[in-house]
Formats: C-alpha cells, sequence, structure tokens
C-alpha cells in the first residue's frame, strides 16, 4: 500500500476496499503498522505500538471476509488509543512515571466496544501527564510535536492522538478531554475531534483525571468517520455508573439532513480577547453557516468569565482526590523507603511531574480545613450558574458556535514557563466540561502563517446529532 | 495572594508528595498566581445557587443501578501483577508497626 493510500483512508474506503478484495484487513494492518512505526520519531505520536493485538484483529475481520458475513461498522479501521485508555495486556502509562510499566489486567469498555466492531489497535498515544495540560509537553516520554508545524505544540492534553491523526500514523484515535484535551489539539492539527455529553460514553478504563468532567471522544480526518466512531461506542454502560440510557441516535443519517433555518447563537463572551487572525477565520466560517441557510444572532453566556477559575478549583480537588491511589503499593515502581510514610511521599515525589504536582497541591489546598466553603463550594455552585447559561441560550438557538481557542499551535516552549497563560488556551472549552453538552471542533480555516483553526460546535445535552449536521453540512460546502 | 513555604509545605504533606525546597518555592510562586486569579470568583453573588457536583440529566433515581448479579473478579495474580514488591498472595510494604 502506497503512502497517498494510506493518508487518504477512511472508513468508508476501507470498508469498499476490504469488499473489493482490494486488500485483506492483515494487509492494511501490516502497511498502517509499517507507515506509523516509520513515521512516528518526527512527531512521537505512539508511546507504545501493538502490532499482535492489531493482527489479531484483522485476522478476525478477514475471517469474516472469508465466511461472507457482513463487515462490522468498524472493519479493518486502524486506531490508536490515548494512554490514559487502559488496554488489557498493553502497557499503560499516562504519559507518566508512576505508570512507565503499568500493564493493565483489562479494558476500558470504549476499547471493548470499537474492537468488536472490527478496528485495529495499532498502539498507545502520547499525552500529557494524566491528561493534565495543553500542550502535551508534560508528558514524562518527551513532548509530542504538532504534523502540520514540528517546531509548534500538537495541543494538549490528548496530543499524540491528534497528531496521529493529522499525520496519517492512524485513521481515527481514541482521546479524552476533561477541559478541552479534545477540541483544542483537534483544531491545533486541523482535524475533527468529538466530546460528546457527559455519560454519553463510559468512562470504564479511563483512568480518572476529574470523574465529573472526564470524556473520551474520537478523533477522525472528516466528520463521518468521528461520528462512526462515537457511533459504535455510545451508550449505557453497567461498569459506569454515569453512563446514561438515553438512546442513541443514528449520527449518519441525521447529520445529512440540512441545516437550512437551523438557529445558530453567537456568544459575545467567545469574541472578546481572541486574536484577529482566528476572529477573521471564525467569521468567515459563520457566513458560510449563513449562506446554508442557518440563522445566526448574538447570545450571551454572562458567566463565561468565571469558568477558568471554577474549573481549576473543582478539577484539581477532583483530581488530588483521583490521584490518591498513586502511592506505591500496587503501581510498578517505588524508591526504596524505611517506613510507610516516606514510601508514599518518595514515591509521589520522584514520580509525578510539576504540572501534576501543582494540581494535587491547588485542589488539595481549595479542599483543605477552612478553605472547603470558600473554593470548592463556592465553585460548584459558579458552575451552575455556567451550565444554566447554557440552558437558556438554548432556549433561543439550536446550537452555539465559537473559536476553539484564542490562538493557533503555539511554539514548543513558548508557555511551558507559566501556568496561568498555558491554562488560559482552554478558556473556550471548558465551559463544555462544566456544563456536560456536546461539543467538537471541526476545521475551518489557517491562520496566515498557515496554522490551522477550528470552529467550535455546542448543542444540548444528547443533542449530538445537530452538532454532527451542522459540522458535516459545513465540512461538505467547504471541501474541494 | 501569596502562599508562604510554610504553608505549601503543610499542603504537600497533606498530599502525601515530597517536594524538594526547590518545588517549594516555585510551587509558593504558581499557587499564589494561580489563586490570585480564582479570587475573582468572590465578585460573584452565589447566594442561593445550588452547588452542582454532577452533570444532572432527567433520569429517575435508580437509573444508574445495575443488576446485581455475581462475577468472577480480577485473580489474585492479576491483581498483584504490577506491585512493586509482594509476596505470599499480599502486597508488601516497609513495615508499619514496630514490635
Amino acid at each position: 500500500m502506497s503512502t497517498p493510500e494510506i493518508l487518504s483512508l477512511t472508513i468508508g474506503n476501507i470498508r469498499t476496499g476490504l469488499a473489493s478484495k482490494s486488500f485483506s484487513a492483515r494487509e492494511l494492518a501490516e502497511a498502517a503498522l509499517g507507515f506509523a512505526q516509520k513515521e512516528n520519531p518526527s512527531t512521537n505520536a505512539y508511546l507504545t505500538f501493538s502490532p499482535e493485538r492489531a493482527l489479531t484483529a484483522a485476522a478476525k475481520v478477514d475471517q469474516q471476509i472469508a465466511e461472507g458475513a457482513k463487515l462490522s461498522a468498524l472493519a479493518g479501521v486502524p486506531l490508536g488509543v490515548k494512554d490514559v485508555i487502559v488496554t488489557k495486556g498493553i502497557r499503560t502509562t499516562c504519559g507518566s512515571r508512576m505508570l512507565e510499566h503499568y500493564i493493565p489486567p483489562y479494558d476500558a469498555t470504549a476499547v471493548t466496544r470499537l474492537e468488536t466492531q472490527g478496528a485495529m489497535i495499532l498502539g498507545k498515544l502520547n499525552c500529557d501527564e494524566f491528561a493534565m495540560g495543553s500542550s502535551n509537553e508534560n508528558s514524562a516520554f518527551g513532548p509530542v510535536r504538532n504534523p502540520r508545524a514540528l517546531d509548534r505544540v500538537p495541543g494538549g492534553s490528548s496530543g499524540g492522538s491528534a497528531a496521529a491523526v493529522a499525520q496519517g500514523t492512524a485513521v481515527v484515535s481514541l482521546g479524552s478531554d476533561t477541559g478541552g484535551s479534545i477540541r483544542q489539539p483537534a483544531s491545533f492539527c486541523g482535524i475533527v475531534g468529538v466530546t460528546p455529553t457527559y455519560g454519553r460514553v463510559s468512562r470504564y478504563g479511563l483512568v480518572a483525571f476529574a470523574s465529573s468532567l472526564d470524556h473520551i471522544g474520537p478523533f477522525a480526518r472528516n466528520v463521518e468517520d468521528a461520528a462512526a466512531v462515537l457511533q459504535a461506542m455510545a451508550g449505557r454502560d453497567t461498569l459506569d455508573s454515569t453512563s446514561a440510557a438515553a438512546p442513541v441516535d443514528d449520527y449518519a443519517t441525521q447529520m445529512k439532513q440540512s441545516v437550512k433555518g437551523l438557529k445558530l447563537g453567537l456568544p459575545k463572551e467567545y469574541f472578546e480577547g481572541l486574536n484577529s487572525e482566528t476572529a477573521d477565520v471564525i467569521h468567515a466560517a459563520v457566513k458560510q453557516l449563513e449562506s446554508l441557510g442557518c440563522e445566526v444572532r448574538e447570545v450571551s453566556l454572562p458567566n463565561t468569565q468565571y469558568a477558568l477559575s471554577c474549573y481549576y478549583i473543582i478539577a484539581t480537588a477532583e483530581a488530588s482526590s483521583n490521584l490518591a491511589r498513586y502511592d506505591g503499593v500496587r503501581y510498578t515502581s517505588r524508591p526504596d523507603s524505611n517506613t510507610l510514610s516516606d514510601m508514599y511521599r518518595n514515591t509521589r515525589g520522584a514520580n509525578f511531574g510539576a504540572e501534576v504536582k501543582r494540581r494535587i497541591m491547588l485542589g488539595t489546598y481549595v479542599l483543605s480545613a477552612g478553605y472547603y466553603d470558600a473554593y470548592y463550594r463556592k465553585a460548584q455552585q459558579v458552575r451552575t450558574l455556567i451550565a444554566q447559561d447554557f440552558t437558556a441560550a438554548f432556549e433561543q438557538v439550536d446550537a452555539l458556535i465559537t473559536p476553539v481557542s484564542p490562538f493557533p499551535a503555539f511554539k514548543i516552549g513558548a508557555k511551558v514557563d507559566d501556568p496561568l497563560a498555558m491554562y488560559l488556551s482552554d478558556v473556550y472549552t471548558l465551559t463544555g466540561d462544566l456544563a456536560g453538552v456536546p461539543c467538537m471542533s471541526v476545521p475551518c480555516g489557517e491562520s496566515p502563517e498557515g496554522l490551522p483553526i477550528g470552529l467550535q460546535i455546542f448543542t444540548k445535552h444528547f443533542d449530538e446529532s445537530t452538532m454532527f449536521r451542522i459540522a458535516y453540512n459545513y465540512e461538505q460546502s467547504t471541501t474541494r | 495572594m501569596t502562599l508562604s513555604d510554610q504553608e505549601v509545605r503543610y499542603v504537600a504533606d497533606l498530599a502525601n508528595l515530597r517536594l524538594s525546597d526547590e518545588e517549594v518555592s516555585r510551587m509558593s510562586h504558581d499557587l499564589g498566581q494561580i489563586l490570585t486569579h480564582i479570587e475573582q470568583l468572590n465578585s460573584l453573588n452565589t447566594e442561593g445557587v445550588e452547588p452542582m457536583a454532577q452533570v444532572l440529566f432527567n433520569a429517575g433515581e435508580t437509573a444508574t443501578l445495575r443488576p446485581d448479579v455475581p462475577h468472577t473478579p480480577l485473580s489474585n495474580e492479576e491483581a498483584l501483577a504490577n506491585a512493586p514488591a509482594s509476596g505470599a498472595g499480599y502486597f508488601k510494604v516497609p513495615k508499619v508497626i514496630e514490635r
């Protein structure tokens, strides 16, 4: 299989190729793995390759074909998985020294569901340590480089997941989003990234960062493929009590309906402080949606300015609790210590990176005696107000259209010494996680330097169909 | 808002984190900066607003329960496989109580 062929793979043309016997799933798996292993050093997107697992999946697909059975939804699709999602028997590091040698004894539900539908896992993808970061510079195993500009970050925390799909070393991938970790890297790398409604995809097997904010979602090079991956993994899972029983729409059919007459809101707070290059591209995309028959109006989400503070209290509080489990008893290595208390402190001091320590410290502080009400409870109240902003906006419009990030991909090292400046790159995305509404990034243009810019679409809880419909119609109308 | 080195060490102790002196002073600067930003929440009146602990759905109280059926848990060997030290079917840690 030639490089241009590998780069042009989609779920649809893989299906056609397999059905017409242009290639077998095994040939595809071998070609995709070979390409990924050859190209990976330039971006450092993959931390681990899993050829045995991919070839086992390929053999099942080839058997289906030999038996003349109907091909499953993701038959033969090369998939990369963010390294915070556990895979039985395949090392899962979370980008941390703490789990450098951790081999999970079970699979995440999302992984099981995608493999049941025929996906072939090529390997595990680099990310910020425990998904904490906006640039993928916080990985213990080195930063990921943006395939569109190798001196720039791919975004984070799912930087490897976005880079692999943009580079063509995976056709689709899984990421996780707690404050923007799918949409921001999708935007920076010029691909599609989806954060579904909270509870739409089971979190079973997603290593916990902030449980009330964590989402699993797909990356793909087009809207149809992203929707197909979500379709295959969405729905109630008894192993995650927060997974929702709400019925799952048929996205492939729904997205192809016209957007004529849909009401789109532009929240004015998301256009303040935007870099002008990004603003120009977003406004052109809005014009394009108008030309497709959407009605556009300005709306207000008045509590947006409080979202960053609210988020960094809630997310770090939950993280400080979730990461207490890394104590040197159950997971991989620990330094020599004479007492139990030294073992805890030495293990955590030696194996966590700077950003993870910073967040554990902030989370512990805001939960500590005397500060709980002033910080944590206050932030939970503000979260209610932010969620109410969305509810009120959706009484007026069907979807909200915003930028994903105030600026395109920045240079590696540019924000590494200023945590607050780094946090500000998520200022337009973390509201979606706080409210739990579905949201996605779809490519909508480039900066004058040629850096990709993404358009963000938010819809009501469980209305992924309308979100995909807008993204798909926009994409189709702008694709040459 | 500033956080003294002493306060940083107290919080690190609560979090079971060993920090070097350099990390303590860096942390004192970074946390101070972030907490200063967070103080803006005080300007927002939230009296009477319910705290949001979880994304709310219009679901019944029992919607999240699963059928209570027995299943095979992880085996002892699987549970211990990633432990830095284990023996006789248990996790091993430094001595907790002196005889």
